[in-house]
């Protein structure tokens, strides 16, 4: 229910209240001495070269994508984790059983292949 | 329970506070406790033992420039460490601290929790994307990579306590390991393998050592918050305390007992007069204090303890290692409740 929500609700609002009030009295106390130099990215002292938002590993990429698989899998088996008791007292145990352990499974082999396929190296 | 708006607002505001409080004095003990792992005193100046070191810490971060660099994207850049604090913060609203004592008590408390770690990730993100810095990007995006990967480990080890308990509220997790004999009941003892795969990705999800690669020094300067300065570090410092306290109290949450005082059963059979007292309560929320203050000691000692992994032995353990194992007991798990009920 949605009514159970308002006191995260509220939470939230206070402590987004004492961030900004943080960044605020920090931006008017502290002093307002800008300049270019300051104001650099820092690279080891260099000037910067380039943009940082360039392409970068493709790896990356690949990882968001298989925890995207795992993460949907881990989402469908909660429901099943909650009312598991439940299907036992109805003596649909083993049934169910079987059916989350192939699910796990066909995830299981997708993982050893990506494994074998060097997909999670990042040398 | 039913609370008029106005209280929940207190509680809540009473609950950022001790949670401000709280990182204050964990910056204290971790520079004090790495002091004497190092074999010198740590801070002793400021006040009784240095003890008001954290404050004046702050108030200096108050008095500092606040530096944007020119090609970042302002807005972004100070909306990322808003994100970290506020969702840090949010999270201590689900945590029972006694029987009754919580202020959103819901029924799906476990996956908001873990939604809100999730948001987290948003932040570093944010972080390093929007200063425009080569190192606050490898920063950032190594920091998402490794906590993408190892929240896949940290959901399936709560999934086998939800199994356990059969519910998804904290607080009928927590009243679940009320059984057994003393201590026998927690989830620690039902659940050992699930216990460890917990805490070690906690580790790696609150970026603590020796899986704080995201701000390696050595190589990445800072890390995300290399472009940042002032109180905005201060809040990625302040998120960073907070976090791993909620952390610690996660912990002792799903796998030691939360609130429960050690023996409770016998100590109620003993003193029949501290049932539903307001006794018990202050006991309780002092068990939990000492629970949680135990484990945010023990973030604190593996960070002097452990050398930090290299960016391929993370991923090598995360994926090949604690995603297998989680998998596995989960399903063992299962059958153990199968078998147990």
């Amino acid at each position: 229910m949605l009514s159970d929500f308002y006191p995260l609700f509220v939470q939230l609002a206070i402590a987004a209240g004492l961030s900004f009030t943080l960044l605020k009295a920090a931006a008017l106390i502290g002093p307002n001495r800008h300049n270019i130099v300051k104001r650099k990215a820092y690279e080891s002292g260099m000037d910067p070269i380039g943009s940082a938002h360039e392409r970068y590993s493709v790896k990356f990429y690949l990882v968001a994508m298989i925890f995207i698989v795992f993460d949907v899998e881990v989402v469908f088996l909660y429901p099943w984790a909650v009312s598991f008791k439940e299907f036992l007292e109805a003596g649909a145990g083993p049934g169910v059983m079987g059916v989350v352990m192939l699910f796990v499974i066909v995830l299981a082999i997708g993982l050893l292949y990506d494994i074998k396929k060097g997909g999670l190296e990042f040398d | 329970m039913e609370l008029a708006w106005y209280w929940t607002a207190l509680i809540a505001f009473v609950i950022v506070q001790f949670l401000l409080i709280s990182a204050s004095v964990l910056v204290y003990a971790e520079r004090k406790v790495s002091g004497y792992m190092q074999n010198r005193p740590g801070p002793n100046r400021v006040g009784p033992f240095g003890f008001l070191q954290p404050f004046a810490d702050v108030v200096k971060l108050v008095f500092k420039e606040n530096i944007v660099p020119v090609l970042a994207n302002p807005f972004v850049h100070s909306l990322a460490p808003m994100l970290m604090v506020v969702i840090a913060m949010g999270a201590g609203a689900l945590i029972p601290f006694a029987h009754n004592v919580v202020i959103a008590d819901m029924d799906v408390s476990v996956l908001v929790l873990l939604a809100l770690t999730s948001i987290s990730v948003y932040g570093v993100t944010l972080a390093g994307w929007s200063s425009n810095s080569k190192y606050s990007l490898l920063g950032g995006l190594r920091s998402s990579a490794q906590m993408i990967s190892y929240e896949l480990s940290m959901g399936l080890a709560v999934l086998s306590v939800v199994l356990i308990a059969g519910s998804l509220s904290l607080t009928e997790i927590v009243e679940d390991q009320a059984g057994g004999w003393g201590l026998l009941g927690w989830n620690i003892f039902r659940n050992p393998i699930g216990a460890i795969l917990f805490i070690v990705t906690a580790f790696a999800e609150t970026n603590r050592a020796p899986f704080d690669l995201p701000e390696a020094e050595q190589e990445l300067v800072g890390g995300y918050h290399t472009e940042y300065s002032g109180m905005k570090f201060g809040m990625f410092f302040l998120a960073e305390y907070v976090n791993f306290f909620i952390a610690s109290f996660v912990i002792v949450t799903l796998f030691f007992g939360g609130y429960m005082l050690p023996f409770e059963s016998v100590l109620l059979g003993a003193f029949p007069a501290l049932v539903d007292s307001l006794w018990l309560t202050v006991l309780q929320l002092g068990t939990i204090l000492v629970k949680a203050g135990f484990f945010a000691f023990v973030f604190i000692w593996v960070r002097w303890t452990l050398p930090r992994f290299k960016y391929t032995q993370l991923m090598t353990l995360g994926w090949k290692y604690l995603l297998p194992i989680a998998l596995a007991n989960m399903l063992l798990v299962a059958l153990g409740v199968a078998l147990l009920s």
